[in-house]
């Protein structure tokens, strides 16, 4: 008996070989990627990588120089956006500040003909949505930065477009009120199932909300993948940096599945360099691991600097085997605890072959 | 690293509909402002490089003897003249409309002698005429004696800089640079010192009455300049009662251009320099006490760096006003030239149209740099309005406030006193033998000018440039701002609409001139029409009203328009419900600042109204020259009255307009 066939996810918005040039600045280079349909994407990267430029051009508020933006089948590369389907949510919320709450809402429902009844309900709907079924007659300049948020959400779902697209939505809310709506904005989003994209230069942010994450750096995409996948297989030095903490280590190439560094020999999986191609070896605080002295790989350091950080704490070792290198260590309590560990003390780690990755040294 | 290349076709946006209207807007007001400046600009400049002279070489002329056979030989006129010395080079540079009768070529030329005259030009281009029949071309014609009496040459059109060149070898109109800048420096820099002072007690004393001070101080934005003129000459003029304080100097002159200037020119120095004032950081003056600096100090280390860009901006702004007004040295000047009068004299008095055009572009030369220079400078000052800093709060001081109290009372004397002296002179019966009152100096309609008609005129004509002014202005700020795409359109229109703040209305005034009244101009129509005292007004002042329109939108957020169009809504429908209501008030501001300065305003509109639109103000200035002094004076009181019920009507809109909406304009 045959399985069924997993459906084959559905593409609904297709970006193909995408340029955008400002004079002779490149913005955006050869980007091409599918959202699948009903997912919540995000952009993630430093400011100036070219993120917001590339919501903007999916939005047709300001058009790519040259390349293809299909939405649903259709080829929507030069219209407008008035003549495309999406609704959008800004940072700076942009309520428009004379019209009540229900105005704003109902702003996108007007002009089709609906009786007003109808948009009375669904503006209610909608302020139900958000969790704001009160507001309604304020005025924006009455509601706090979150709920204002929540009601240019409303707005923008107002009209059920196929496409949300959220620009940096939470970056101007306190720290608090951001986590809060973290989850809100993503539980939404999948009871809409609303295929969304979203912008945002907070890395948490985007590992908590997002299915899949496009990391972007100078205008082009650095690696396409889910949250873990990210994480745990950065593709480049780049993503490793960007997102969580990352020893890097200037290190040489040895046999396939070697490292030296400064002499040390290191096993690393994923080292496939010619011997002696000049690379960088790194591995996350988090994953090395305190070991007794004498085990097999253990590496002998000592304690240099040890800052509590509520949960764990992070150590900076030295390692005089290679050279005197410096690691930042993250250390559970418990490992604390039990080891004891304090400032100059020796103790012996281990660095795991299969988290310790090695990519190509920068310019060489 | 392998640089891909991009390759693709360029993505050409596909326009919509609200694409299509957005140009289709300001297309309109881009044509606008074309019409309104540009053309007569360019008109008025070619009409400064067009040089008219009499070309002696382009006609022939063959003379008779008595019994009239031709003896001698044909000759041109330039061989006649080079022959008997008759006429300079000089002589033969006239203006467009000038015209030569030839008689003069002979010293014995007598119109009952029976000699006769064959002529013809050399081609077809040389226009002569007989008596008011124009002739041109080579065919000999003949002329009896009496009727060569009646043949006059035309002059033929040169561009170049002969008129320059004459200009500036007529030194009764060059010293006028000279007196221009002259007056125009002086009383830059005792207006802006004036109002600095008046600025600083505001801004940092604690003295009393602060809100009938500011109140005065805006006191002289309500009257044409020429009104200070005539309350000086009831001061300090012939018959002036405080003649005595000028110890036997005349204040028809610079002396009174100079304290007119002062009086017209206070509040826009007064709130140039406040605003410097009010943006100074407290932080740095609660530095400067901790450092225990003196009061001294601080003022030359903490205010005056502070205030520089304001100072600087104050006197070119200043500066720009004196040298551009007219109405001022008009009624005070005496026999003290300045450009913007030598425009007028040339245009009105001499008909030298040419000549009119010369001194305008010498006018424009400081008037432009003054404007280049101020721009420069509020580029800085509104960096400076960005940053972060807390709002200075004086502290009371009983002899600091003291002395600013009384300051503050010397300017706002001398203020109120100018536009006493204006009212006490309009109701009085014959200065200076009968002074009983009366209102017998309102009966306009027996004077000239334009009588109560003239006021009519008036309140229509700033209406009328309030109302299309304003929809005008924001439309046209909100197109340059709001709308996306069509850059270079853009940036043009920009630079269109700074224009009218670097020419000084005199110059407009006379632009208009040269192209409307040109009868090959379609638009020739609106010439003599209130149509054309509004559409110069609107222009004239249209820069600080773009200005306000500009600085409002900005302030909203940019990404409405986005929402907007992600809405599937018309930009119109944003624009309705929420650009608008949001800018309400300055598209206030920007109304009754297109209302008073019309009311006020006479320099652009002196060459343009005719007898059916006479205005109030024009009123004014012509009373004043027909010697009729009192009625211009109460006739400068009405433009008075009015300009501050305007201004009152004004601020109870705006402060109604602000409760209503102040649920919504409460800052989150």
């Amino acid at each position: 008996m045959l399985d069924a066939p997993a459906p084959t996810p559905k593409v609904y918005l297709h970006i193909e070989d995408l340029w955008k040039k400002f004079g002779d600045f490149v913005a955006l280079r050869e980007i091409s990627l599918d959202v699948i349909e009903g997912e919540f994407l995000c952009f993630l990267g430093p400011s100036g990588c070219g993120k917001t430029t590339l919501l903007r051009a999916i939005a047709g508020l300001d058009l790519q120089t040259t390349g293809k933006v299909e939405q649903a089948g259709r080829d929507v590369s030069n219209l407008p956006p008035a003549e495309r389907d999406f609704g959008i949510v800004f940072q700076s919320y942009a309520l428009f500040p004379n019209l009540t709450i229900e105005k704003n809402i109902a702003y996108g429902l007007e002009n089709e003909k609906r009786p007003k009844a109808e948009i009375r309900a669904r503006v209610a709907e909608l302020l139900e949505l958000v969790g704001l079924p009160e507001q309604g007659r304020k005025y924006p300049a009455q509601l706090s930065g979150g709920q204002q948020q929540r009601i240019a959400l409303a707005r923008a779902i107002a009209t059920n477009p196929g496409l949300l697209l959220l620009d940096e939505p939470l970056s101007a809310l306190d720290a608090k009120v951001r986590v809060h709506l973290r989850h809100e904005v993503k539980e939404l989003q999948r009871k809409l199932g609303v295929t969304t994209v979203m912008v945002t230069h907070d890395q948490e942010e985007a590992l908590s909300m997002a299915d899949r994450i496009v990391v972007m750096n100078h205008g082009t995409i650095e690696q396409i993948g889910t949250p873990v996948e990210i994480y745990r297989e950065p593709a480049s030095l780049f993503v490793a940096d960007f997102i969580g903490a990352m020893n890097q280590i200037p290190a040489v190439a040895e046999t396939t599945g070697t490292v030296t560094i400064n002499g040390k020999v290191l096993a690393s999986d994923n080292s496939a360099f010619a011997k002696g191609a000049k690379v960088v070896a790194a591995i996350r605080p988090e994953d090395i691991i305190p070991v007794e002295a004498g085990e097999a790989e253990a590496i002998p350091v000592q304690i240099g600097d040890m800052e509590f950080l509520g949960s764990f704490y992070r150590a900076t070792i030295t390692c005089a085997e290679m050279g005197g290198v410096e690691l930042m260590v993250d250390f559970s309590i418990n490992a604390v605890r039990r080891l004891d560990l304090s400032i100059g003390k020796s103790m012996s780690v281990h660095l795991p072959a299969d988290r310790l990755k090695v990519f190509p040294a920068e310019g060489g | 690293m392998s640089a891909a290349e991009m390759t693709g076709p360029l993505v050409k946006p596909k326009l919509g509909r609200d694409d299509w209207m957005q140009r289709g807007f300001m297309l309109v007001i881009a044509l606008y402002l074309v019409i309104a400046l540009a053309l007569p600009l360019y008109a008025m400049l070619s009409k400064a490089f067009s040089t008219y002279a009499f070309d002696l070489t382009a006609f022939e002329v063959q003379v008779s003897d008595e019994s009239g056979g031709y003896n001698t030989p044909p000759v041109t006129l330039a061989e006649l003249n080079a022959d008997r010395q008759i006429w300079s080079k000089g002589d033969l540079i006239v203006g467009s409309d000038g015209r030569l009768g030839l008689t003069d070529l002979f010293p014995d030329f007598s119109f009952r002698s029976p000699v006769m005259y064959k002529f013809r030009g050399v081609t077809a281009d040389d226009i002569y005429l007989v008596g008011s029949e124009r002739q041109t071309g080579p065919e000999w014609q003949e002329f009896d004696s009496n009727t060569f009496r009646r043949l006059v040459i035309r002059p033929a059109k040169d561009v170049g800089l002969g008129n320059f060149t004459r200009y500036f070898s007529t030194p009764s109109l060059f010293q006028s640079i000279e007196n221009s800048l002259l007056i125009a420096a002086i009383s830059t820099v005792i207006t802006v010192t004036l109002a600095f002072w008046f600025a600083y007690a505001l801004a940092r004393s604690c003295m009393r009455f602060k809100g009938v001070f500011r109140m005065i101080a805006m006191l002289p934005i309500l009257v044409p300049s020429l009104l200070p003129g005539i309350a000086l000459i009831y001061l300090f003029g012939n018959q002036g009662i405080l003649k005595a304080f000028l110890m036997g100097n005349t204040i028809y002159g610079p002396i009174g251009i100079v304290i007119g200037s002062v009086f017209f020119t206070f509040p826009h120095a007064m709130i140039i320099i406040s605003t410097a004032l009010s943006i100074s950081d407290a932080r740095l003056y609660e530095a400067a006490v901790s450092l225990k600096a003196s009061r001294w100090k601080t003022f030359w280390t903490v205010t005056i760096p502070g205030a520089r860009y304001g100072l600087f901006s104050a006197a070119f702004v200043v500066f720009n006003l004196v040298i551009t007004d007219f109405g001022l040295p008009k009624v005070i000047g005496g026999k003290f030239n300045v450009l913007a009068v030598d425009i007028y004299k040339q245009v009105i008095g001499q008909q030298n149209f040419e000549m009119g055009a010369v001194v305008s572009v010498v006018l424009l030369v400081p008037a432009v740099l003054a404007f280049a220079i101020d721009r420069q400078v509020q580029k800085k000052q509104v960096a400076l309005l960005s940053a972060r800093s807390v709002v200075y709060e004086p502290k009371p001081n009983k002899v600091f406030d003291r002395i600013f109290l009384g300051y503050s009372s010397l300017v706002a004397v001398f203020i109120v006193g100018i536009i006493a002296m204006c009212q006490f002179a309009a109701l009085v019966k014959f200065w200076p033998y009968n002074l009983s009152l009366s209102l017998r100096n309102y009966n306009f309609d027996l004077m000239d000018g334009g009588g109560w008609g003239a006021y009519k005129n008036s309140i229509t004509m700033a209406i009328l440039t309030a109302v299309i002014g304003t929809v005008v202005v924001f439309l046209g700020a909100y197109m340059v701002e709001k709308t996306k795409g069509f850059e270079k359109g853009r940036a043009a229109f920009q630079a269109l609409a700074m224009l009218p703040m670097a020419i000084p209305g005199m110059v407009l005034g006379l632009s208009y001139i040269f192209f409307f009244n040109n009868p090959s101009n379609p638009l020739n129509v609106i010439y003599g029409t209130m149509i054309i005292l509004v559409v110069s007004t609107v222009t004239h002042f249209y820069t600080v009203s773009h200005l306000t329109a500009v600085t409002a939108l900005k302030q909203m957020d940019t990404e409405f328009e986005s929402v907007s169009a992600s809405l599937k809504q018309p930009f119109f429908k944003l624009f309705w419900r929420v650009t608008v209501p949001v800018s309400m008030p300055a598209i206030l501001n920007i109304s009754i600042y297109l209302f008073v300065n019309a009311m006020t305003t006479v320099s652009a509109v002196v060459f343009l109204y005719s007898t059916d639109t006479a205005l109030a103000s024009v009123a004014v200035l012509n009373m004043d020259d027909a010697g009729d002094i009192a009625p211009a004076a109460a006739m400068g009181m009405m433009i008075f009255y009015t300009n501050a019920g305007a201004r009152i009507i004004h601020a109870l809109a705006s402060r109604r307009i602000l409760r209503r909406s102040e649920a919504w304009r409460r800052s989150g």
